[in-house]
């Protein structure tokens, strides 16, 4: 095995040194009906490399990838240009195959990443404090509610018509397990400023997305406003953090908590995950947040250094009375965040977002040329949804046949919503071509047609 | 004579004196200073060539940010440089032994980074028609195959992001099964031995559960006269969160009693698979009883651990949770794979969603590369090598340290500190082994031993790495042992001194902020 470095001969001198017969000697308090004679029944036994490669190559090419075709698809995760140093830098060893930076004296270079991390996030969001992330956007949310709980000491968030449905699934579930009720506003395309109308004396907090699940972006601070006025919290979440380069940032508009997908950045579509979840707050609210902070402090000689802080909020301190269970977060992710974020700077991540913003208008544009195509997002980023004057997935399948993978349909993300099965969302990003939109409006045509 | 005929040979020359360790620029030798980004001329600046706007089109409706986000942009040759430098500040397994107890830092294979990065599976999208992406959905499927296979449990939950969200959701599913008994509000009590990780009782927390505390016996398993008295009263237990073998390196000897007990009793059985890479191969769990577990794919499985995630930390459920799974799941049929993605119809009784996708597919497929390579055979002598190495530590380290249980340990090798000398703390010596090239092991963890060091070596090291480990350890030991306070100052050697944790917490700063005027003014 080219895992293992021990030889027969090591075994042999080892188990005498411990004085035992066999390893079989170790496993004696497992009882005696759990000891499996040989290997676990069933599977196959070990291969070289050279095969291990081979089939999951195979596997691999079995799936369209969105470099494959033209390609539309966002609601939560969005096809962007990763830079060819972010991947060299998250796979130097020292930050791949290095643990949570505990033994901060050996960990600078994963802590010091943490600290420009945070800084950046914040800055982007226009929030005070980012921790040092979370597991995605989803869990980011489902966090951000039930620490405005423990915040305003009260049980009711209400969710937005906007918000991802898989965000408010999330939320739903941490929130009912703790006893804490959830209103849920109807699906509604533009219905942000709604939550302004939702909050009462009880409402720990409201959530609401910009750009949200339809591609719609909003000007929340009516929302903030109201919220305050009853001693609630703002939530203000984003799928799209590259939206951030160019859209009015949570903490522009008055939020509480900001709380994102960071995929966009840094990161490869990966089917969904690993991504990184973004978390920020007002310094206010810092002591209430799950997850790792890292901090900056000195050492014993003085020199400035950095370590994780603030660790009585967390797990393996306060045990049962920790602001969240969450232990492994995810670091690599956030490396490549904080890297390509590096390379970007405020200017480049704003240019970066005129170059989305500028693609969708052109995507928006030929639609709508489209005959029967109706756009129904009145305001947006990079990401809008259209109607069809036919099913949505009949519509998909038929654009897929011709090499364009034209997004995601909206009854897929809410099957009970009748009126909206005719409804597709699409994004475009930098990677979008102009052939790649040609492409779009002519399947779409013929298939109309 | 030419210059170059003989060259400039350098020899080493004996000075009178030691020359300075300090440095104008900081950096020392192949040590290179570096500041953070925020502190260079690169503000305002991009490091990345995009093509120009047109600027001629909004359809943002008024919607914009009003102040620019302003942060430095470097160039690639700045970037590559500034995270070359600060990764030579970093520990890693591909440097050394890195003998963390409970976190299973063994080897990562490079072929399984390779497999994560095919575009086939690193440049598709969660969402995109799952016509297209039947060879994801197959990997999945398979991974979820091999689980369920060694486990020995007839269900796996694959979309949980990390070890203590796997916890979640078996959690979240057993109170879901209490819901459909109807004893969601009664059933409130769950029993966490007090040697379980921070996370069992966080998480019980987190699901509305009352975390009950059983001790350990003086052997270092649950104390089963506690555990009895415990469960005397019944109707109010929801369930038992156990880690086995269990956080003190130790099997549970009475671990089907408990399973039993526990069932009796009403509850279920959530069992921590943390520490499963000492039985991996050799044990399934699902035969001693237990009704869920998580999987750390970053840990018993090789996945990296990057410095804090990501990870991934699929569930396995017996027959009496299943039902209770979260979405989405795969299911096969003549048609091929499709994802389950709504809690209705197929998965009418699962308690819901955990998180935005279909779980962490870059761990998925370096898992499976993993198991791939390994084999049934491979795994089993993996567990047995991990057992194997661990007890060599214990054994080689039993005269000098004190082992806080008697008897063989399974993959990791518990001690405290009774051996030290008074006013020497584990923290010392952690600092000190920093000094002679180790990682530190796991330090105050379990809660149960005083002062105690948890060392789980793993089974990628070589026993001469081994033997180099225990010389160094065993060097460290005799000075705590001796009383030598220079142990207080380690580490020496480190890029850091000791750092002030109780000052960083006092008043926090999170983030860079530009000097003052008058800072700057007196710079």
């Amino acid at each position: 095995m080219r895992y293992l470095p021990l030889t027969q001969e090591d075994r042999a001198d080892m188990l005498s040194a411990i004085g035992a017969n066999s390893v079989d000697d170790f496993y004696t308090d497992v009882p005696e009906s759990a000891r499996l004679p040989g290997t676990v029944p069933g599977l196959p036994d070990h291969q070289g490399e050279f095969a291990v490669e081979r089939y999951l190559t195979k596997l691999a090419s079995k799936n369209v990838t969105a470099s494959d075709s033209a390609f539309f698809v966002g609601c939560g995760a969005y096809k962007h240009h990763v830079p060819a140093s972010i991947d060299m830098v998250i796979q130097r060893s020292e930050f791949l195959t290095t643990y949570t930076p505990y033994q901060p004296e050996i960990a600078q270079g994963t802590l010091q990443t943490l600290f420009e991390f945070q800084t950046q996030v914040a800055e982007i969001t226009a929030m005070d404090v980012a921790n040092a992330s979370m597991y995605d956007g989803a869990t980011s949310c489902a966090e951000a509610a039930v620490m405005a709980c423990r915040a305003t000491r009260r049980k009711k968030v209400v969710l937005s018509g906007g918000l991802h449905p898989h965000y408010a699934a999330s939320t739903k579930l941490l929130c009912e397990a703790q006893g804490i009720e959830v209103v849920q506003l109807p699906a509604a395309i533009d219905g942000e400023l709604e939550l302004a109308g939702a909050v009462d004396d009880a409402t720990a907090c409201v959530i609401g997305q910009s750009p949200n699940v339809f591609g719609t972006i909003t000007d929340m601070t009516p929302v903030a406003d109201a919220a305050h006025e009853k001693k609630a919290l703002f939530v203000s979440v984003f799928t799209e953090a590259v939206s951030l380069g160019l859209v009015k940032p949570p903490g522009e508009m008055g939020a509480d908590i900001a709380v994102g997908e960071g995929q966009s950045i840094g990161n490869s579509l990966n089917f969904g995950g690993p991504y990184v979840g973004l978390f920020a707050a007002t310094q206010k609210l810092v002591r209430q947040m799950p997850g790792r902070l890292c901090g900056e402090t000195t050492d014993a000689e003085g020199k400035r250094g950095f370590v994780l802080t603030l660790s009585t909020r967390e797990q393996h301190i306060r045990r049962d009375k920790a602001t969240s269970n969450i232990c492994t977060n995810s670091g690599l992710c956030a490396l490549a965040f904080t890297a390509h974020m590096t390379l970007l700077g405020g200017k480049g991540l704003h240019d970066l977002a005129v170059l989305n913003h500028e693609a969708a208008c052109d995507l928006a544009d030929a639609l709508e040329a489209v005959n029967g195509v109706e756009i129904l997002t009145p305001r947006f980023f990079n990401e809008f949804a259209f109607r069809v004057p036919m099913n949505a997935a009949d519509a998909l399948q038929g654009l897929l046949d011709r090499d364009v993978v034209g997004g995601v349909r909206v009854s897929r993300l809410y099957p009970h919503e009748d009126e909206l099965s005719n409804v597709i969302v699409c994004a475009a990003t930098e990677c979008t071509t102009p052939e790649d939109i040609a492409a779009y409006a002519s399947a779409l045509k013929e298939i109309l047609s | 004579m030419s210059m170059n005929s003989q060259g400039r040979p350098s020899t080493p020359v004996a000075t009178g004196s030691q020359h300075d360790t300090e440095t104008v620029s900081g950096s020392k030798g192949l040590y290179q200073f570096e500041p953070l980004i925020f502190e260079t001329d690169r503000w305002g600046k991009t490091g990345v060539d995009l093509p120009k706007a047109k600027g001629t089109k909004s359809r943002l409706g008024g919607v914009e940010r009003t102040g620019k986000a302003e942060l430095p942009g470097l160039s690639e040759p700045e970037t590559v440089r500034h995270y070359m430098r600060l990764s030579q500040r970093n520990y890693a397994i591909d440097l050394g032994l890195f003998p963390l107890g409970s976190c299973t830092m063994k080897h990562n294979p490079r072929l399984n980074e390779k497999m994560a990065r095919l575009p086939g599976f690193a440049d598709i999208h969660p969402m995109q028609p799952q016509a297209s992406v039947q060879g994801a959905l197959e990997l999945i499927d398979e991974l979820a195959t091999w689980l369920k296979t060694l486990t020995g449990m007839p269900a796996v939950a694959m979309s949980p992001k990390a070890g203590a969200h796997g916890e979640l959701c078996g959690m979240l599913a057993i109170r879901q099964a209490l819901i459909s008994r109807g004893e969601a509000d009664t059933r409130k009590r769950v029993l966490v031995p007090a040697s379980a990780h921070g996370t069992n009782p966080a998480t019980a927390a987190q699901c509305g559960f009352i975390v009950d505390e059983i001790g350990a016996d003086k052997r270092g398993r649950v104390d089963m006269d506690d555990l009895r008295a415990k469960l005397e009263k019944t109707d109010d237990v929801a369930g038992i969160m156990l880690t086995n073998p269990n956080t003190c390196g130790l099997f549970e000897t009475d671990i089907k009693e408990i399973a039993d007990l526990i069932h009796e009793a009403g509850g279920y059985f959530y069992c921590d698979g943390a520490n499963f890479n000492a039985i991996v191969g050799r044990v399934r769990p699902g035969d001693l009883g237990i009704d869920a577990m998580h999987i750390n794919l970053h840990k018993t499985f090789s996945t990296p651990h990057g410095g804090g995630g990501p990870g991934s930390g699929p569930t396995v459920l017996s027959e009496a949770l299943a039902p209770f799974a979260p979405v989405p799941f795969i299911l096969k049929d003549e048609d091929g794979f499709r994802l389950v993605e709504e809690a209705e119809e197929e998965a009418k009784e699962s308690f819901g969603r955990m998180a935005s996708f279909h779980g962490q597919m870059g761990m998925f497929v370096r898992a499976l590369s993993y198991m791939l390579s390994h084999g049934a055979d491979g795994l089993k002598q993996v567990a047995e090598d991990a057992v194997l190495n661990a007890n060599y530590i214990q054994a080689k380290l039993k005269t000098v340290m004190t082992p806080a249980f008697d008897g063989f340990c399974m993959h990791e090798a518990l001690f405290s500190d009774k051996f030290t000398a008074e006013g020497i703390e584990t923290i010392d010596i952690a600092k000190a082994l920093i000094d002679e090239g180790y990682h530190p092991m796991t330090m105050y963890f379990p809660l149960v031993v005083h002062g105690a060091m948890l060392i789980e070596p793993t089974e990628t090291e070589s026993k001469a790495e081994l033997d180099r480990f225990c010389g160094a350890l065993e060097s460290v030991a005799r000075r705590a042992a001796q009383d030598d306070d220079t142990l207080k100052g380690a580490p020496y050697l480190a890029p850091m001194k000791r750092l002030d944790e109780t000052h960083a917490a006092r008043k926090p700063v999170l983030k860079w902020a530009p000097p003052a005027p008058e800072q700057l003014a007196a710079e």
